[in-house]
């Protein structure tokens, strides 16, 4: 990748040449272009099976491009019949009633709101928590435990989602619900606390983020540590030399070094929660009014409604409804993790 | 913390004679940020622990009985604790295999491109929707999959329209994987076999791919593990089966997250000893590949 | 070195091979201790398809393993697909026979089946699952519920368990001044679509909502799948949801006794008061097409019937284009009426067919050509 030669992160300086645990790899990835000038040299134009061979690599790294743009393709072509017999505002409307073909009437308006509510309040659980274990794993734990710590992390992000659904309805959920309740009871007045959609206090949105926030920790705590590993010697030996205590170095060298991985690592969590399938239907119930911007609200979210409705695909026009909410998601998504790129600014590994 | 009193602290005096104690403030701040720290780390910790305390409590029962190995669901009525898995994890491994096979030779063939010959543009346009690829919701994967080759193309649900699915969600890890083991393989390597006269695609394909790949069997196996856990995928595109079927490409066809999932409709109290004991099983399974993936990556890393 | 890479990377496709084509089997001994049926004519197609209905599928699975048992060599692959997606393949000769919810419906789709067999395609509602009205009501046992309180309960207009409607049918007992949780359905499933069948029916329009696979009656929490409302409700003190009779049991739940369209004293669930009531059922279809007048199911008034329950149905054709499948889904069905096969129904949380339907049933399914 050629655009990985920009470094937006201030302050420029030396890579580290001894990368802690966990990042053996990431100094070479950002290695200047013109060192690589090595990799494009011998005999470009040799004979046929160089040029079968480029053919072959190069079609490869298209059809990633070409898988892209199929998938928006495809899915907005199925979706613009449904989106034409749509009775209700796509946007706008609260219902998502596809059970009369002749009779489309959906909208995402909730979904957006179940969505992002969801995915945000994980994102704002998880954010805090993600930044104290990579400053952990990288500055306070010592090198010797900091592997294998960092492995009891990465295997919050080996259990299959499928499993955190199950454990945070079972078990998380009437462990969260004197929470809910105090918060509800003390915190009512404002509107994210308000009496939601749902006339009970678990399977609400707040249970269903705070089983995001988990499931999107690891994948946070992964870009921050690898950014933070990075942050080279000489600004934190600078540091030290001006007699900063340990947190006063991380102050001073590690967050302004790392603050663009730290935040381009949550946009990739919320992406991550944002598309989250399988937990969300297992644990977020379902309402029967309109969502009040309520933690305490219940509903789908795009991913959890396609899902919930995967067994009823069979005619074109509701398929094509789901579709369309699809669609939606998948440009959500895309925007997300454009944003998360742009701002590492190639410093990291999705 | 030796401060040499001949340079010039800027803005701040670095704490005036040598050896004069830190000021409380700061020695309590410091203190403070590393309870956080330690804190932020245990509070992690819990909900692994608990999940899997939950998981291996539940579950280790089910794993350790006779069939669960061996045998399918075929036949077994929903309150018996007898059959086994044998059909889930055969479709788990087979539908993900199946995915492998797709995306390795693609992801290698794009990883090469990115790193060996990509300029410009394109390389660009790639690089960038490898990192939005790896950014797609599996559930989008299988709606795209479902569009495409059921509603337009008149395919029918199988096992494979799943591996088809995976095929989406692998390609980013390998590709990724790939490009950066090749870029660790020593320019020295290339330019000595470029000295020998041979052309650039054959030093790339005797060369630096076997220099690199182990680095590239570690995030195969990592991809793998990444995808066998989804359940995404097979809700919308294969129909559940008790049975056996080794036919990727017709039929019904179990997986152990589908197998849950199915399950997740059984009153009986065999129900939840399939569910757990599933979870287990497929937490088992990735876990083994991790492992896998992370001893084959240190038997052979590229030196520097 | 490098071959030894390599041979790491043999070793592991080697071994994966290995896993995979280790000798797993289908064979589960014993069956879970079923017996063969007698009187079972066996014989033709080996392999019989099917799918359809989940309501029905734990129903099956038992009718699957006597069939194995009864008639050794043959089977039958049910696939609990859905109720439409069971009709669909049936229609499009996918599969031999299909299970559903609902019977075909007149018009378009019984002239497909008919075309399809090329011979009239016939209903025959062979398992009956009872729908417990199910609640969680700390220190109140034996809940008494009519059709029209039920169905104020399920549109909100009866918010609290004090209700003077509720207590009305329930005197003496205390009854919290809680408001009430609905538990419903959020996934579509037949048995949101005859629960409130059976509000529209039994309420004379006090229900108000229409009926239909997802829950209109804008009220409460949903949760997925019966296992899921079950849960909730468990979990849920002053909850209720309506749920088959063996979720309810299984999770402990209280059952509501109703009191039928004809009055008269409170009706429990039991295997004889259902039976009861499919008795007294009205037949819709003509000749062996045993299509259910279900609105003479709900507003049973018979003394001790027990009005909700769910009717699932086989989907044959009257004359199959091949024998051999004629021969295997007459021997299945003669399989799941055995007395052995109807008295295992109860463990699964289905109602045995009493012995009047069950003739009728016995002539429609020996008439199969």
């Amino acid at each position: 990748m050629t655009e990985r030669t920009t470094e937006q992160a201030p302050p420029q300086g030396p890579r580290d040449e001894d990368p802690a645990a966990g990042s053996a790899t990431l100094d070479t990835v950002t290695d200047p272009g013109p060192a690589r000038g090595g990799r494009s040299r011998g005999s470009s134009s040799g004979g046929r099976g160089e040029r079968v061979f480029r053919g072959l690599t190069s079609g490869s790294g298209l059809l990633v491009v070409v898988a892209i743009a199929a998938i928006g393709l495809f899915l907005l072509v199925q979706a613009v019949p449904s989106l034409m017999a749509n009775n209700a505002n796509f946007f706008t409307s609260p219902l998502f009633d596809t059970r009369d073909p002749a009779n489309l009437n959906f909208g995402i308006r909730d979904l957006v709101v179940v969505t992002v509510l969801s995915s945000l309040f994980a994102l704002v659980l998880a954010m805090p928590v993600a930044l104290g274990i990579a400053l952990f794993l990288t500055h306070y734990a010592p090198r010797r435990v900091a592997r294998p710590f960092a492995y009891v992390i990465d295997l919050l992000a080996a259990v299959p989602s499928i499993i955190y659904g199950l454990w945070g309805i079972a078990v998380l959920a009437p462990a969260l619900l004197p929470v809910a309740t105090w918060l509800q009871g003390n915190l009512g007045w404002f509107f994210l606390f308000a009496p939601g959609n749902l006339p009970v206090l678990t399977g609400t949105i707040f249970t269903g983020g705070v089983v995001l926030a988990v499931m999107i920790l690891p994948i946070i705590t992964a870009v921050t540590r690898e950014v933070f590993a990075q942050t080279p010697r000489f600004h934190i030996e600078a540091a030290q030399a001006l007699g900063a205590t340990r947190w006063e170095v991380i102050r001073m060298a590690v967050l302004p070094y790392g603050r663009s991985g730290y935040i381009a690592g949550s946009m990739l969590g919320l992406g991550r929660a944002l598309g989250e399938t399988i937990a969300v239907l297992i644990v977020i119930r379902a309402a029967t009014t309109p969502s009040n911007f309520s933690l305490f609200d219940g509903g789908y979210t795009f991913a959890s409604l396609i899902a919930s409705a995967a067994s009823e695909f069979s005619q074109p026009l509701p398929t094509g409804a789901y579709i369309a909410a699809g669609l939606v998601l998948f440009v959500l998504t895309f925007v997300v993790n454009a944003i998360a790129r742009v701002i590492a600014g190639g410093k990291v590994n999705g | 913390m030796a401060t040499t009193t001949g340079l010039d602290a800027p803005e701040r005096p670095a704490g005036g004679p040598t050896f004069q104690p830190l000021s409380t403030g700061r020695k309590v701040k410091d203190r403070l940020a590393t309870v956080l720290v330690v804190l932020a780390f245990l509070i992690a910790v819990v909900p692994l622990v608990w999940v899997l305390v939950t998981v291996v409590g539940r579950g280790i029962g089910a794993i350790l009985s006779a069939d669960w190995w061996g045998r399918s669901l075929s036949g077994v009525l929903p309150e018996s604790f007898a059959g086994g898995v044998y059909h889930a994890i055969y479709g788990t491994l087979i539908q993900a295999l199946l995915a492998a096979v797709i995306a390795v030779p693609i992801g290698i063939a794009a990883a090469v491109y990115l790193v060996e010959y990509g300029r410009g543009r394109l390389a660009k346009t790639t690089s960038f929707m490898v990192d939005i690829l790896a950014g797609v919701p599996s559930i989008v994967a299988a709606l795209f999959v479902f569009a495409a080759f059921i509603s337009i193309l008149g395919g029918v649900q199988s096992a494979f329209m799943v591996s088809l699915a995976l095929v989406l969600l692998m390609l980013p890890v390998v590709i990724r994987n790939t490009e950066e083991m090749l870029r660790l393989v020593p320019d020295e390597l290339r330019e000595a076999s470029y000295a020998l006269g041979i052309p650039k695609w054959k030093t790339i394909l005797r060369i630096v791919l076997p220099t690199a790949l182990s680095g590239t069997v570690t995030g195969v196996m990592l991809a793998l593990a990444r995808v066998m856990g989804e359940t995404a995928p097979v809700l919308v595109l294969v129909g559940y089966s008790q049975s056996i079927n080794f036919d990727p490409f017709t039929g019904n066809m179990a997986s152990l997250p589908l197998l849950m999932f199915s399950e997740l409709s059984n009153p009986e109290a065999a129900g939840q000893y399939r569910i757990w004991g599933a979870a287990l099983t497929l937490i088992l399974i990735i876990m083994i590949l991790q492992l896998g993936a992370s001893v084959v990556s240190r038997f052979s890393a590229i030196s520097k | 070195m490098r071959y030894q890479r390599r041979a790491a990377a043999v070793g592991l496709i080697a071994a994966s091979a290995l896993l995979l084509g280790a000798c797993g089997s289908d064979e589960n001994a014993g069956g879970g201790g079923v017996s063969a049926a007698p009187g079972v004519t066996c014989g033709g197609k080996p392999d019989l398809r099917s799918s359809g209905s989940s309501a029905q599928n734990n129903a099956m699975t038992r009718f699957v393993a006597t069939y194995q048992q009864t008639c050794q060599g043959q089977t039958l692959n049910y696939t609990p697909s859905g109720s439409g997606a069971g009709r669909n393949e049936f229609l499009g000769g996918q599969t031999d026979f299909a299970g559903s919810d609902s019977a075909l419906k007149d018009g378009d789709e019984t002239t497909r089946a008919e075309q399809r067999c090329a011979s009239p395609a016939w209903n025959l509602p062979l398992v009956f699952g009872p729908v417990a009205i199910a609640y969680n009501l700390p220190g109140v046992t034996d809940l008494v519920l009519d059709g029209p309180t039920a169905a104020r309960v399920f549109n909100g207009q009866v918010a609290t368990w004090n209700d003077p409607a509720i207590a009305a049918l329930n005197p003496g007992k205390q009854l919290p001044a809680a408001p009430i949780v609905v538990n419903f359905r959020s996934d579509e499933s037949g048995t949101t679509e005859n629960f409130q069948k059976y509000l529209v029916a039994a309420s004379n329009g006090a229900y108000g909502k229409e009926a239909g696979q997802t829950f209109n009656g804008g009220v409460g929490a949903g949760a997925r799948g019966s296992q899921g409302v079950a849960d909730a409700t468990r979990n849920t003190p002053n909850s209720v949801t309506y749920v088959e009779s063996s979720f309810a049991q299984r999770g402990g739940l209280g059952v509501a006794q109703i009191i039928n369209s004809g009055g008269g004293q409170p009706v429990p669930l039991t295997a004889e008061t259902v039976g009861n009531a499919i008795n007294n059922v009205q037949v819709e279809g003509e000749g062996n097409d045993l299509k259910l007048n279900l609105d003479s199911l709900y507003q049973a008034n018979a003394p001790g019937a027990y009005p909700i329950a769910l009717a699932t149905y086989e989907i044959v054709c009257s004359n199959y284009a091949d024998d051999q499948t004629a021969t295997a889904v007459r021997a299945f069905l003669q399989t799941a009426l055995s007395p052995g096969a109807q008295q295992a129904l109860p463990e699964a949380g289905y109602v045995p067919l009493p012995e009047q339907f069950k003739q009728r049933m016995t002539t429609a399914v020996n008439a199969i050509q």
